[in-house]
């Protein structure tokens, strides 16, 4: 999937993944996606929430090895 | 039109400053209106040195004393060390906040500093008490910019139009 901007939260715990998407997401334009990669197995239910509290859409959520990755396009 | 959060927090210990802040940030992060009124030993999370927040395991048996440190096997032993023995060697409030802060980097949990940097970041609207500033005798000069002094009749101006109030 393509994407404008990468954060990388690999070792962060909660509620910092969410905390740092919310400052990186502040620096793309609308309708930009940001790729998430983290190790919080919080973090799954975490970015589904905040997708649906914030109206930024989550595109796609996998896990593969131990990480979990996101895509979210801004609102 | 945004949704608000009101948190009393009360508490002046490690332990218990991350509630109310993971609660704040996160709530400004949903874009959330906070406002965080701190009073009694809840102020000591704001004063400029957080070098004053311990945690006790003293009469808490809720709270596992493990190393943050050596082998697996090490890390997973509980020390059950009784309320007698804490008491009476000094400085065993002071080890138990260097380990807890170590368990705290091992996990990749924010310092309490961060929180309360990303609270006032993201406009998380932060009152401390001035009546307990003056039944403390603490000065204005203690604690961070960008926090206002006031009292309860301040708390309720916001909270009775909140949709979550919290007490911590």
């Amino acid at each position: 999937m393509n994407f404008d901007k990468e954060l990388d939260a690999r070792g962060l715990n909660c509620p910092l993944p969410i905390l740092r998407t919310k400052k990186t997401l502040a620096e793309l334009t609308g309708g930009q996606v940001l790729k998430i990669v983290s190790t919080d197995p919080g973090s799954v239910k975490d970015f589904q929430a905040f997708a649906k509290q914030t109206g930024n859409e989550l595109l796609s959520s996998t896990e593969g090895g131990g990480e979990f990755i996101f895509f979210m396009k801004k609102k | 039109m945004a949704k608000k959060l009101a948190i009393i927090a009360t508490k002046g210990t490690l332990d218990w400053a991350y509630p109310p802040l993971i609660l704040a940030s996160t709530a400004a992060a949903l874009d959330y209106e906070v406002q965080i009124f701190f009073t009694f030993y809840g102020l000591q999370m704001l004063r400029k040195d957080l070098g004053g927040l311990k945690v006790s395991p003293l009469g808490n048996p809720g709270m596992p004393m493990k190393m943050p440190f050596g082998p697996k096997w090490f890390q997973s032993i509980n020390w059950n060390i009784p309320n007698a023995v804490q008491a009476i060697i000094p400085g065993f409030e002071s080890l138990a906040t260097v380990l807890m802060k170590q368990t705290i980097k091992n996990c990749g949990v924010a310092s309490v500093e961060t929180l309360r940097d990303v609270c006032v970041e993201s406009g998380v609207k932060i009152i401390a008490c001035q009546m307990t500033v003056d039944l403390f005798g603490f000065e204005h000069s203690d604690f961070i910019d960008n926090i206002e002094f006031g009292g309860a009749a301040t708390f309720f101006e916001f909270a009775g139009e909140t949709d979550i109030c919290l007490y911590i």
